[in-house]
């Protein structure tokens, strides 16, 4: 499908680093610069996202009001954020003020941000630009490419050097033991055990074709998770398993490549696409690149961001004379930590806010039963019957929300939703007749009624269902980190890509942490809020 | 004297059983009548259809001479006092907040609240040092006596009290009789009480209102129940209850 979803553990590894520059840079840099300095983001946050809920034009000249400096884009793997800093150190070195959005998401949401004029550059592979972008089913030919896409007004720069196909590894030692060096060879060994990607097993340029084409005896193929993939490969779980060519796991694994001697594999040689009507010097300057990376020295670069996290660090490498740009200072464990833990509460705090907003009215209105209340009550508990993975990936290609914080935030929303509209409105059920007789009788209007009445008598429902709310939250937004949207998530995500918990850890045990002082802090407000009478 | 509630084939069905029949019924100014029946027989109901917590299918209510309507039932609501078994106290208030609610939110003053609190604290016996207590602190009699005081609060031309001894032990019950007599009394008070027990009718009741199955079998004193028994259920009914009754 797309060349992201190859390099999936280097995606989550490159969202560590992110916490900072991607997801503050993604949504609505101006809003969350300001906010992020600010101990009062959360009172100051609001005016903005309620703005951006109301108005998504407003959000539009946002977004686009960064034309005057040259905005790199990138995807969401280490190779691609590397590309980008690169880019933008080049630009800058040549006197180009230009700034980095790393990490946008995939192929096609990167490609929409370059032809809406959000970005102006962003790095690409020709073979997704054949097959994702131009939905061409056989290879072209670059000029084929570079003909394809003046229609969008967009340019391409000739190959930066190296060619990041899929491949098939082995260790280094086991193969050497067998003799093998290309994928031919394999076919003198049917018993080898063949772990691959899920995605792999099912691309058009994947398994099954390259099984035809070679052709390939091993009938022990199973799909497995690539980074996983990766520490069975070491412990000889399996033999040979997929990658792509300049995946720094080749080196510091000691794995081989074997040689595509049939040449099966398409090309996907690395470039950079632009928009046409990008300042000229900057697009001389991309071009100035063409040519200058190739395969061992670009796993070299993927290795050094992947080991360090630091991905200006690691395109600073390839700048390697008179490197003068400031070194940036690794953010300490704590600083990280404060950043994720922020981030975090801005999602469930936002979102539970949201819920709360427009949880009790949806369920004081399903509180009076009726079809319009079944419907809400329905639509609620489908919601929650989603995963949220799934509520995620479908709320991403919708035009408002993509990649960001607006996306998690509305995710977490509509999670939230349902205990606060069943409390609220079973709570309110609850409420004796007698006491809602008197309340009649006593010719109080409908909407003291509910709020100096009902609401009150509901209050230890309702505060029950926002604490649901509040503890499912602070754990689906671990989740968030998913589409880049930040939080505790990160070292999650990264740390179950890398197989390292202790990186799992760092996000798991103050994500724990979170849940429990919510909770802890819930009880306390129920003695603020439910009045002392329901308490007796 | 004209009557200061009047019922005009007020109906009410459920499916297709009638919880009231079409009645007519009039109150006079400064009378207590009393609703006796088994239970099922439809007071309550009666009651409820007065204060519109249920809409008649059939049929008018006029309040002091003016027909009751959707539209001014909230207004009337507040010349209307009503009581029930439980008391309908709201439990997240205290007793003060309780009685001054409706007052409040009508914008009287503070002095005028106070003032018409420590009158009611005085008529119904009820400690001022309690007002500050929650529904759930107080004992069953006080928060009649504070569901009382509530209903009495804006000086309701007619009272509605559905039950409300009903789920009181004897001896409370006896001294809050007492007490509400006494009151009714003192203020001229006009009031429906329904209760299921004949003693305590005709302890209160000027004129005792028999009810039977959606229908009020026969209105009269507890004499004319006695000794002119409109049908044959009046009398079993008075009879079943003579031991107790002491007549």
């Amino acid at each position: 499908m797309n060349r992201i979803r190859k390099a999936g553990c280097n995606e989550s590894e490159a969202m560590a680093r992110l916490s900072k520059q991607e997801t503050i840079k993604s949504g609505n840099r101006g809003i969350m610069e300001r906010h992020s300095r600010s101990p009062l983001f959360l009172v100051s946050w609001l005016p903005d996202f309620l703005l951006i809920f109301s108005c998504v034009p407003v959000f539009l000249i946002y977004s686009s009001a960064a034309a005057e400096n040259v905005v790199i884009g990138s995807k969401k793997f280490t190779e691609s954020y590397v590309l980008g800093e690169i880019a933008k150190r080049s630009l800058n070195d040549t006197g180009i003020s230009a700034e980095h959005r790393q990490g946008m998401g995939g192929t096609i949401i990167v490609w929409e941000a370059l032809r809406g004029g959000k970005i102006n550059a962003y790095p690409e592979y020709t073979g997704t630009i054949a097959t994702e972008i131009l939905k061409s089913d056989q290879p072209l030919s670059l000029d084929q490419i570079r003909n394809s896409l003046a229609k969008f007004d967009v340019g391409m720069t000739n190959p930066l050097g190296f060619n990041n196909t899929y491949a098939l590894v082995m260790r280094r030692s086991e193969a050497q033991r067998l003799g093998i060096r290309s994928i031919s060879d394999l076919r003198k060994y049917p018993e080898l055990k063949f772990g691959l990607t899920h995605e792999f097993l099912e691309r058009q340029d994947g398994w099954r074709p390259l099984r035809e084409r070679y052709p390939l005896p091993q009938h022990n193929v199973i799909g497995i998770d690539h980074a996983l993939g990766y520490s069975a490969l070491a412990n000889g779980s399996i033999a040979v398993k997929d990658a792509y060519s300049t995946d720094a796991k080749i080196e510091q694994n000691d794995l081989v490549v074997l040689e595509d001697d049939l040449h099966f594999f398409p090309k996907y040689e690395a470039v950079f696409l632009f928009r046409s009507s990008m300042r000229a010097d900057a697009i001389a300057a991309l071009r100035h690149l063409e040519g200058t990376l190739d395969e061992t020295r670009m796993i070299r670069l993927n290795a050094e961001a992947e080991r360090t996290k630091n991905y200006t660090r690691a395109a600073d490498l390839y700048f390697e004379h008179g490197s003068k740009s400031a070194a940036t200072v690794g953010e300490s464990f704590r600083q990280k930590l404060a950043l994720w833990t922020l981030r975090h509460l801005q999602l469930a705090g936002f979102s539970l806010l949201f819920s709360i907003i427009f949880g009790i009215p949806l369920g004081i209105i399903a509180s009076r039963g009726g079809a319009f209340g079944q419907v809400i009550l329905g639509f609620a508990g489908v919601v929650q019957t989603i995963p949220s993975l799934a509520l995620l990936a479908l709320l991403v290609p919708l035009p408002f929300f993509g990649i960001s914080v607006r996306t998690a935030i509305a995710a977490l929303f509509l999670y939230g939703l349902l205990p606060i509209v069943r409390n609220t409105a079973t709570g309110l059920q609850d409420i004796p007749r007698a006491l809602r007789d008197s309340a009649v009788a006593l010719g109080l209007s409908p909407i003291t009624r509910l709020w100096e009445i009902y609401l009150p008598m509901a209050s230890r429902s309702i505060l029950s269902g926002i604490k649901t709310s509040a503890v499912i939250n602070i754990g689906t937004a671990t989740l968030a980190a998913l589409i880049g949207a930040g939080g505790l998530g990160e070292p999650i995500i990264s740390g179950l890509n890398l197989n390292d918990h202790v990186t799992i850890l760092e996000g798991a045990i103050p994500a724990a942490v979170l849940a429990l002082l919510v909770q802890w802090s819930f009880d306390l407000l129920d003695r603020v809020l439910i009045p002392k009478g329901l308490r007796l | 004297m004209s009557a200061l509630l009047r019922l005009i084939d007020v109906s009410k069905r459920y499916a297709n059983t009638y919880a009231l029949h079409p009645t007519n019924l009039s109150i006079e100014r400064g009378k207590t009548i009393v609703l006796i029946g088994p239970s099922g027989c439809g007071k309550s109901t009666l009651l409820r259809l007065i204060i519109r917590l249920i809409e008649p299918d059939c049929g008018s209510i006029q309040f002091n001479g003016e027909l009751i309507t959707v539209e001014n039932i909230n207004t009337l609501r507040r010349r209307i006092g009503y009581v029930i078994q439980e008391g309908g106290l709201f439990p997240h208030l205290t007793a003060r907040a309780n009685v001054v609610l409706m007052a409040r939110h009508l914008g009287k003053s503070q002095d005028e609240m106070h003032n018409r609190l420590l009158q009611l604290c005085e008529l119904t016996r009820f400690s001022e040092n309690l007002l500050p207590r929650y529904p759930g602190e107080l004992s069953g009699g006080q928060r009649q006596r504070v569901s009382l005081m509530r209903a009495l609060m804006l000086s309701p031309e007619l009272l509605l009290l559905d039950e409300p001894l009903g789920a009181l032990d004897p001896l409370v019950r006896a001294s809050l009789q007492t007490d509400l007599k006494e009151i009714f009394a003192r203020l001229g008070q006009t009031v429906i009480f329904v209760t299921h027990d004949l003693a305590e009718a005709i302890y209160f009741g000027n004129e005792i209102a028999l009810m039977n199955e959606g229908r009020i079998v026969q209105k009269g004193t507890i004499t004319d129940l006695r000794e002119k028994p409109a049908d044959p259920f009046v009398r079993e009914f008075i009879n079943a209850q003579r031991g107790i009754a002491s007549v």
